[in-house]
């Protein structure tokens, strides 16, 4: 790789281009594990915020109001919110009120690093959005499916499990796409609460070298890197998991 | 509504994507004392807790004391956000409406053009777009020897209004293709130019559907502008690190604080997203 680097040091000593993250070590090593926590922070916020869209989801057809009473609230307070004041508020206000406690080294520790307090908050925020796309999703699946899995015997649990979701799942997956989408893009609010991730890393580059034009672009092209990869990713799923007669497209 | 559907127009959420008109109602009533609920438990936290706080220069005030003083600054900060939020919005829509029909044209080149514009700033982090426009703009202007000085703020609203302007760019060529060609057709025999054709044709019936979406983006926007905070603009956010500051940094505030801003953004937004749901199912096109 060296004859690679020369070649944008070079670059540097003839045009000024200053792509130092390339050809500098150590400003490499930084650069590519902020890119690797940003990834590492979309792909568990992804996961659990699927979680709690769908177990939201189920909980909000449950027969107690007061249950599907919470989940609306959770909804609304969270969907209405900026998430940067809702990674504040955890970060620096719950953060504060809860117990300290001792790492591995025996040392007094906050029970959430920033990076968890991130992945919860996110999660979260995104989650909330997910358990509306499927409650959206489960509603257009035809009532005659589930009544045709009630007369074969199938429990209200199986029947989310293996009729409803499933095909809720394939008629909200644009929906759901667009909303990962997103919540990949808001990932760098974490920069805020000093995870050092890739915008976080940039900045610290910029603030060192004083290359704000480049390591901004090369900010946006990595995001849009990762943002495509994610929707190159739904689409392979999208066309892995079609069921011919169910999904927007066929529809119509 | 299929095309409507199939456009990737509305896509920067959820809200009421693919629902039907028969949802159920739903109860949120349960919304607003559960916010308070959460203010109410911090603050009581904070009081009990005294015990964790360092030692404050000034003499030291209950939460209720602390916000109650700190409000009409903090509400100050707010209204900034929503001037901000406001400015990206008009800019944001101005240009996005062009945006929107250059990618309908039917120059080849301008479409392509066009499109790649709403990609690149559809899929971009709205922060990144922010600390660029930050970053990169200068910080005055010199037109003619007249130097116009650029604040902050003023860069914020552009950095705003770049997502702005390429959502709002989708939402246009959304309602534009949700227009039944029939339409055309009949303004075309009826000897409109295309121009003509847009502006008292399609462009009108368009307004109804573009409004839930575009009512949405502001929302989000509105939302948005606490970045802001990020690069230094003194809205509401940093107003409320200055103001604990000024307490003397107490710890055990923060929580409070954070939560009169959410507070603040939830009774704004909530009513504009309810209002949205409304007009959603009142405009809802019958299949």
């Amino acid at each position: 790789m060296q004859p690679v680097y020369d070649w944008f040091r070079h670059l540097y000593d003839t045009t000024g281009i200053d792509l130092i993250f390339i050809y500098d070590n150590f400003d490499r090593a930084r650069t590519i594990k902020g890119f690797f926590i940003t990834l590492e922070l979309s792909v568990i916020t992804i996961i659990l915020s699927l979680i709690i869209g769908v177990v939201g989801a189920w909980l909000q057809r449950s027969h107690f109001v007061w249950l599907r009473r919470v989940i609306a609230a959770f909804i609304s307070a969270f969907r209405n919110t900026p998430p940067l004041v809702q990674l504040y508020f955890f970060y620096f206000g719950l953060g504060f009120f809860l117990p300290r406690v001792h790492d591995a080294s025996g040392q007094l520790v906050p029970m959430f690093s920033n990076l968890q307090w991130a992945i919860i908050s996110l999660s979260l925020f995104a989650g909330a959005f997910n358990i509306e796309i499927f409650r959206s999703g489960l509603e257009a699946v035809p009532s005659s499916m589930v009544e045709a899995a009630e007369g074969l015997g199938y429990s209200r649990f199986q029947i989310y499990r293996q009729i409803t979701l499933p095909l809720a799942f394939r008629v909200c997956l644009p929906s759901l796409g667009n909303n990962l989408v997103n919540l990949v893009k808001t990932t760098n609010l974490a920069y805020a609460i000093a995870v050092p991730e890739l915008l976080y890393v940039s900045q610290q580059i910029w603030s060192d070298e004083t290359n704000v034009r480049e390591m901004m672009a090369f900010v946006l092209c990595a995001y849009l890197f990762l943002v495509f990869l994610l929707v190159a990713l739904l689409n392979w799923i999208e066309r892995v998991i079609r069921v011919p007669g169910v999904g927007h497209m066929e529809a119509y | 509504m299929d095309v409507l559907h199939r456009a990737p127009a509305f896509t920067f959420d959820a809200f009421g994507n693919g629902s039907s008109s028969d949802q159920p109602p739903r109860s949120l009533s349960l919304a607003w004392p559960l916010l308070m609920a959460v203010l109410l438990a911090t603050m009581f936290f904070g009081l009990t807790d005294n015990g964790f706080a360092q030692a404050a220069v000034a003499p030291k005030r209950t939460i209720i004391e602390v916000l109650w003083r700190w409000a009409p600054l903090l509400l100050w900060g707010f209204c900034f956000n929503l001037v901000i939020s406001a400015g990206a919005m008009a800019v944001g829509t101005g240009v996005g409406l062009f945006l929107g029909l250059a990618q309908m044209s039917r120059t080849r080149p301008v479409r392509v053009m066009a499109n790649v514009i709403t990609e690149i700033f559809r899929n971009s982090p709205w922060l990144v777009l922010l600390f660029a426009c930050v970053l990169l703009l200068p910080f005055q202007i010199r037109i003619f020897g007249l130097v116009i000085p650029f604040p902050d703020w003023a860069k914020a609203i552009v950095g705003f209004s770049l997502p702005i302007m390429a959502n709002v760019g989708e939402v246009v060529r959304g309602a534009v293709l949700s227009i039944p060609t029939g339409q055309w057709e009949s303004a075309e025999s009826l000897g409109y130019t295309r121009t003509q054709a847009y502006l008292h044709v399609i462009l009108p019936q368009c307004i109804k559907r573009m409004l839930p979406p575009w009512m949405n983006l502001y929302s989000l926007v509105t939302m948005s502008t606490v970045n802001a905070s990020v690069v230094g603009v003194s809205e509401m956010i940093t107003l409320t690190a200055q103001a604990n500051a000024a307490e003397g940094s107490r710890p055990e505030l923060l929580a409070p604080f954070y939560a009169f801003d959410l507070v603040c953004f939830f009774l704004y937004c909530y009513p504009i997203g309810k209002w949205t749901e409304y007009l959603e199912r009142k405009y809802q096109v019958k299949i």
